[in-house]
């Protein structure tokens, strides 16, 4: 098949939506498609070879904060030309409703078309202002995706319709082996949290709490923590006696973080909310990392009631320390975590998901044509 | 007898002078809560016609969904939701400066029906929002300097009336940003 992907936020800068396609474009190609992405970026950056720059994207306030978007009749018009050249059976949009490329392609697109819905957006009056010109493009969608029941919701509430749910995948092969970091996990064991501490939803303050009880009984343990955030605020909350057994590596590199989940023995993810899939945790599974998450019901669900996982409830950092304490004592436990996540993780790796989203393109194949440009 | 008289006639030319430094402050009001009006008028004009122009089908849909969501952020801020309205009219600037400022915009409309009166609308909108701000930001420096004078502090002649805040946005809409093309913008304000 040959597939185009549309990418509304720049390539250059990480994000979830971008990390989503690019596993999606890659696992597409290894099944034998013909993939081309095309996403705002310059012209002279350093792209893979199946995404296609659409020019900068513009920094423009959009929702309260400011985004970087490609819009415009000189957007409009490279995506006009990508699509002619490309000839696609199916084009596959992501997030149609920001201002970028995604809606612009829906817009100059004729044929059909599936779109992958990510955030889950509260329903505002602004939407309701831009509705009438929100609608006439999303109308060409012939396939919905939505990659959690939150986004799904959102889409619903909005535009009416339904959407089919798929929830994002998980390059397990980019996880499944590393070396530790140099000293790690060590032989006093080694705790482990990724993701920003000055995010509550994130759960790290609960963390800290609960490395503060096992800490005094366990003179070796160790907290490995990656992620933004402001580390010396984070520690001033902490007793001075373990500050020097909390390492923040802060911002870290995507190989350095396939690193950190290796170089512990038990993963935390304390979230107390918001994760819809939880990324951290299905990466942490990935890499067999033994974990100890929020009883959440997403996670619920990821670590399969608790087989791939322990769970404990969420925010009540004595169970955390208790559950902690009991992989930390018991490595058979440990082992038997760590394979069970390794075999659970393969529901999301990006092969398995990508013949889902394949699924969905030939539901909408057979009603139309290949992908053209609409008339003007 | 004298000296009574003369206190008199002090006391009357303080009277006077107090009852006059009053009127001014009066007027200084007036001329502000004016100015505020015109203000409001021209700030409600720009994001009518920026809305307008989103809706009007001229525009791709991104660009229109942009200029929709900031020109409605910026209205519901003029009938007093959310809080500070400066926010939100730099927003719409900084969106408007977006929109046009891709080389070839107004190229890109030529021909199209109605395209330039609309341009021409937001145009004369966005000026007159420079010149309102500009008028009500000097009656708001007039009015604070008179206010500060120690006489009108010592005898509350403001009465309770708060002092009056500047206005600042960004209302240019030719940038200094990236986003700056120059020639395709909507000739604009100084």
């Amino acid at each position: 098949m040959k597939i185009g992907l549309v990418c509304p936020y720049t390539w250059d800068i990480p994000g979830g939506v971008q990390e989503h396609i690019m596993g999606l474009a890659e696992a597409l190609i290894d099944l034998g498609h013909q993939v081309s992405v095309i996403s705002p970026a310059d012209d002279d950056a350093p792209l893979p070879p199946y995404v296609v720059p659409a020019g900068r994207a513009v920094p423009v306030p959009y929702n309260g904060s400011v985004a970087r978007l490609a819009f415009g009749f000189l957007s409009a018009s490279r995506v006009r030309r990508w699509l002619k050249e490309g000839g696609f059976d199916v084009v596959h949009v992501h997030e149609p409703a920001a201002p970028s490329l995604s809606l612009l392609a829906c817009w100059v697109a004729d044929g059909p078309i599936v779109a992958t819905v990510h955030t889950a957006i509260p329903r505002s009056r602004a939407m309701h202002a831009a509705e009438p010109i929100l609608q006439s493009a999303l109308e060409k969608i012939s396939g919905r995706i939505a990659v959690s029941e939150a986004a799904r919701t959102t889409l619903v509430e909005h535009f009416g319709g339904d959407a089919v749910l798929i929830p994002n995948g998980v390059s397990v092969r980019k996880f499944e082996k590393a070396d530790p970091l140099p000293g790690w996990p060590g032989s006093g064991g080694a705790l482990g949290f990724l993701g920003r501490m000055d995010e509550p939803r994130k759960g790290f303050s609960i963390l800290l709490r609960a490395f503060e009880m096992l800490a005094l009984e366990r003179p070796g343990l160790r907290l490995l923590v990656a992620g933004h955030g402001d580390a010396d605020e984070a520690l001033a909350k902490t007793r001075p006696a373990l500050r020097d057994r909390i390492v923040m590596l802060g911002q870290v590199s995507d190989a350095d973080k396939v690193r950190v989940y290796h170089s512990v023995d038990v993963f935390c993810a304390p979230n107390t909310g918001g994760e819809s899939f939880g990324i951290v945790l299905a990466e942490a599974m990935a890499a067999g990392a033994p974990i100890v998450a929020s009883d959440l019901d997403a996670f619920r669900k990821v670590l399969r009631r608790g087989q791939a996982g322990e769970l404990f409830p969420t925010g009540n950092a004595a169970e955390l320390a208790a559950a902690a304490a009991r992989l930390l004592d018991q490595p058979e436990l440990r082992a038997g975590l760590s394979a069970a996540a390794s075999a659970a993780v393969r529901a999301y790796d990006w092969p398995v998901v990508a013949r889902d989203v394949l699924r969905v393109y030939e539901a909408v194949v057979p009603a139309a044509d290949r992908v053209a440009v609409a008339p003007q | 007898m004298i000296a009574a008289i003369v206190v008199v006639a002090v006391v009357a030319m303080l009277g006077v002078y107090v009852s006059w430094r009053a009127g001014r402050l009066d007027r200084l009001h007036a001329r502000l809560e004016a100015a505020r009006a015109a203000l409001d008028v021209a700030l409600v004009r720009r994001s009518s016609v920026a809305l307008e122009l989103a809706s009007c089908g001229l525009l791709d849909p991104a660009t229109s969904l942009l200029l929709a969501s900031a020109a409605h952020d910026a209205r519901s801020a003029q009938s007093g939701e959310g809080n500070g309205q400066e926010l939100p009219e730099s927003d719409l600037t900084r969106a408007l400066r977006a929109a046009f400022g891709q080389p070839g915009f107004r190229a890109s409309l030529n021909g199209t029906e109605g395209a330039e009166e609309l341009l021409m609308e937001l145009e004369s909108a966005a000026h007159q929002v420079f010149l309102a701000r500009k008028f009500y930001n000097d009656a708001v420096a007039a009015t604070r300097d008179a206010r500060r004078r120690p006489l009108a502090r010592l005898l509350r002649l403001a009465g309770g009336a708060s002092l009056p805040e500047f206005f600042e946005i960004e209302d240019s809409l030719v940038g200094t940003g990236e986003a700056d093309q120059g020639a395709d913008m909507p000739h604009l304000t100084g």
